[in-house]
């Protein structure tokens, strides 16, 4: 099972993506598991800048929150590989 | 920036580029008409449509205030767009890479006008903080960087511009810019590295392949409209508010009658309205059409600018991000710091203007 991680330091920004993500699992009924990093320490071994930032079986995706449909097309091709 | 130029040549329009140029050459268009009618559709519905004479309080307040709002909304939209636009040809990992092997003092400099083009949201402060000071940036530096976002802020640059000129606006850029070169360039020269938060040295920042994917213009676009979108919708209520009480001022209060408490004579009243500033958390938006109003009574440019920057530069809900990663001693110093640059500054427009 592939997991789905988004980082986030607790921003209003991070929750929405945090949302949406499990909006589009449901949605798509994608069989992940996905969990919300909040440690400082954990976010930084990704090696983003910026947060939200959206990882797929540990290889960050995105930062930011471009918008519901391009995370779901990331996504799509993310769980696809 | 090369690697993206020579990657946009390589790489032709595609016809959903074509489009979206098209659609925002209509848009601005469309834009530059709305501009030019707002003054005599401001005057019809003040003297016209609700036939005040000319010379009235209510007449001159109405007139006032129906003519900024809309034109302040339009500068708003507009000028975020652009703004936006050119960040999205920012990243903060290029800024890192940028910064990465500067010296203090030319990296200052550069860390504050990055600070200003790259996108940065304040709940990304303390990612990018560890970020930038494990890549081995001097604290100084990345306190340049952090200071230049909040301190110039986009929609104060706006409505500066907007409801006083392009002038006042740019010596709001350029004192803001160089509020944060000195506040770096001090929290440099005093090694306070003992009061970074001890984990920030021990994290081990990973080895992730940076994500390079140029956007299209289409996506360039989307992320433009989106934000300002999001950035107008949140203030668009404060902007309201502020002009209303701005025009209240504007047809009320007699000339000259703030002379006396914010005016040039008066010297404490920089450091009043810094110290007044400072807790005072609020956005730009409603601020400036305040201060406009008031400086047209006699409040001084120094003061009000003064006022400005210390309430949209030093926010509590940042500082309370910052105190992840800093001890409160760095914090004072830091709020400190930056509280006396803005009192220099204020007085020095005093003086100057």
């Amino acid at each position: 099972m592939k997991t789905i991680k988004v980082l986030g330091t607790g921003c209003a920004t991070c929750k929405r993506l945090l949302n949406d993500v499990n909006t589009l699992v449901v949605k798509n009924n994608w069989q992940v598991r996905v969990e919300y990093v909040t440690d400082v320490a954990a976010i930084m071994s990704y090696n983003v800048l910026s947060t939200p930032a959206l990882v797929v079986d540990e290889k960050v995706l995105m930062t930011g929150h471009p918008g519901a449909a391009k995370v779901e097309a990331a996504l799509f091709k993310a769980l696809e590989a | 920036m090369q690697t993206n130029l020579t990657k946009q040549e390589k790489t032709p329009f595609s016809s959903a580029d074509v489009r979206s140029w098209a659609l925002v050459v209509i848009a601005a268009v469309i834009w530059f008409a709305l501009y030019n009618v707002i003054q005599p559709f401001a005057d019809w519905i003040a003297y016209g449509l609700l036939a005040l004479p000319k010379d009235s309080h209510l007449g001159e307040s109405l007139a006032f205030f129906f003519y900024d709002v809309p034109k302040i909304i339009l500068l708003l939209g507009g000028m975020i767009f652009l703004i936006t636009l050119l960040r999205s040809f920012f990243s903060a990992e290029q800024t890192r890479a940028w910064l990465g092997g500067k010296r203090e003092g030319v990296g200052n400099v550069l860390a504050a006008a990055l600070g200003v083009i790259t996108p940065f949201c304040s709940c990304s402060a303390v990612p990018l903080f560890i970020g930038f000071v494990e890549s081995g940036i001097p604290l100084g530096v990345t306190f340049s960087f952090l200071t230049a976002a909040p301190v110039v802020n986009e929609v104060a640059l706006v409505m500066l511009f907007g409801l006083f000129g392009w002038k006042i606006a740019g010596l709001y850029l350029l004192s803001g810019l160089t509020i944060a070169i000195v506040a770096g360039v001090v929290i440099g020269r005093l090694n306070l590295e003992r009061y970074v938060e001890d984990f920030v040295w021990q994290i081990k920042v990973g080895k992730g392949e940076a994500l390079s994917e140029q956007p299209t213009w289409t996506e360039r676009f989307q992320i433009a409209w989106q934000s300002t979108k999001e950035i107008v919708g949140k203030v668009w209520l404060y902007v309201i508010v502020g002009i209303a009480i701005g025009a209240g001022i504007h047809g009320y209060v007699p000339e000259s009658a703030l002379a006396g408490i914010l005016g040039k004579q008066a010297w404490w009243s920089v450091p009043a309205a810094v110290v007044l500033g400072v807790p005072l958390y609020s956005n730009a938006a409603g601020i400036i059409p305040v201060v406009s109003a008031l400086m047209e009574k006699g409040a001084a440019l120094g003061t009000v600018l003064a006022f400005m920057m210390s309430v949209v530069a030093l926010s509590l809900p940042e500082m309370v991000i910052l105190r992840r990663v800093l001890k409160p001693q760095l914090i004072a110093i830091f709020i400190g710091t930056v509280a006396l640059a803005i009192i220099l500054t204020g007085y020095l427009f005093n003086l100057v203007i």
